[in-house]
């Protein structure tokens, strides 16, 4: 087995998260990316999670996110349109992923952003891009959880990704 | 004499595989080449810009112990050193050239706010943008 913090593998795990990040809205299931790192897929998800801290799907999950948030700010495109372009499955899922990882709803994060739109026009937008992605440390459904349950200790679980 | 930033460095895994990506592939030239034991000064210069270095450095003893040069080699190859930018005058044109030497892009010429730009990586993992300038 290659040590977690080999170069190469890295590498070649650096691969497949350029390669989300380059078509987010796309099916990114463990095979696949596996095939672009060169790594078996039972070893994929684990090599992927010590490298860049996050389990695979999570880092994809951000990134429709971004990308949501982006059309939200930038465009005047119907929130079922950006839904559909940035791979989700359903308005349902969007809504509620988008709520649990930004803590508001798709619309008021566009009414928002609009208002607040000023000034960064100085920063190349592709970093800028990069510099709002929602910091996704815990699942999706442990943050829900969490703030069902207030400000209880959540219980320990097998992590969801 | 002009004052500035003369020679900015990056950490490359190979500095033979990083002369040819940067020389062969992108088009820069060498510039600068100095071995003293296992230390090797290598610098190369966009062919437009005569006053800046780019230096391709590979950490190791005795500048840098092992243990902390594996971890560079890590930081490097998990993409996580900073940006960096190549300014060009026709980003389609140089995706073109670049994607067909075999260059690795990690995002297509775009669109945006009136100039284009791309994302490419070196093979030690440095990430680049290479932006239109604007007219």
């Amino acid at each position: 087995m290659i040590p977690a913090d080999d170069p190469d593998l890295l590498r070649r795990l650096l691969r497949a998260k350029d390669r989300m990040d380059a078509a987010s809205h796309e099916a990114w299931p463990v095979d696949r990316l596996a095939q672009v790192s060169g790594v078996s897929e039972a070893h994929f998800a684990r090599s992927f999670k010590d490298a860049f801290g996050v389990p695979p799907h999570r880092y994809l999950l951000t990134r429709r996110i971004e990308k949501a948030s982006a059309l939200l700010r930038d465009t005047a495109l119907p929130i079922t349109d950006i839904v559909f372009q940035t791979g989700w499955e359903s308005l349902g899922t969007f809504g509620r992923i988008f709520r649990d990882i930004t803590g508001e709803t798709p619309g008021a994060l566009r009414k928002r952003a609009q208002a607040a739109a000023n000034g960064v026009g100085a920063v190349p937008n592709c970093i800028l891009a990069a510099a709002v992605r929602p910091n996704l440390t815990i699942a999706v459904s442990e943050k829900r959880r969490r703030s069902a349950a207030g400000k209880t200790k959540p219980r320990k679980k097998q992590e969801a990704p | 004499m002009s004052q500035g930033v003369e020679t900015v460095g990056l950490y490359v895994r190979d500095q033979e595989e990083a002369l040819a990506f940067y020389v062969d592939k992108v088009g820069f030239k060498k510039h600068t080449d100095v071995k003293n034991g296992d230390f090797r000064w290598l610098t190369v210069q966009h062919p437009e810009q005569p006053s800046f270095q780019l230096g391709l450095f590979k950490p190791g003893p005795p500048m840098i112990d092992a243990a902390t040069a594996q971890s560079l080699n890590a930081i490097v190859a998990k993409g996580a050193m900073p940006p960096l930018v190549l300014s060009v005058a026709d980003c389609r044109a140089a995706y073109a050239a670049m994607k067909s030497k075999g260059v690795e892009f990690t995002q297509e010429p775009m669109d945006r706010f009136g100039t284009v730009d791309a994302g490419f990586r070196d093979p030690s993992g440095n990430g680049w943008k290479m932006i239109q300038a604007r007219k």
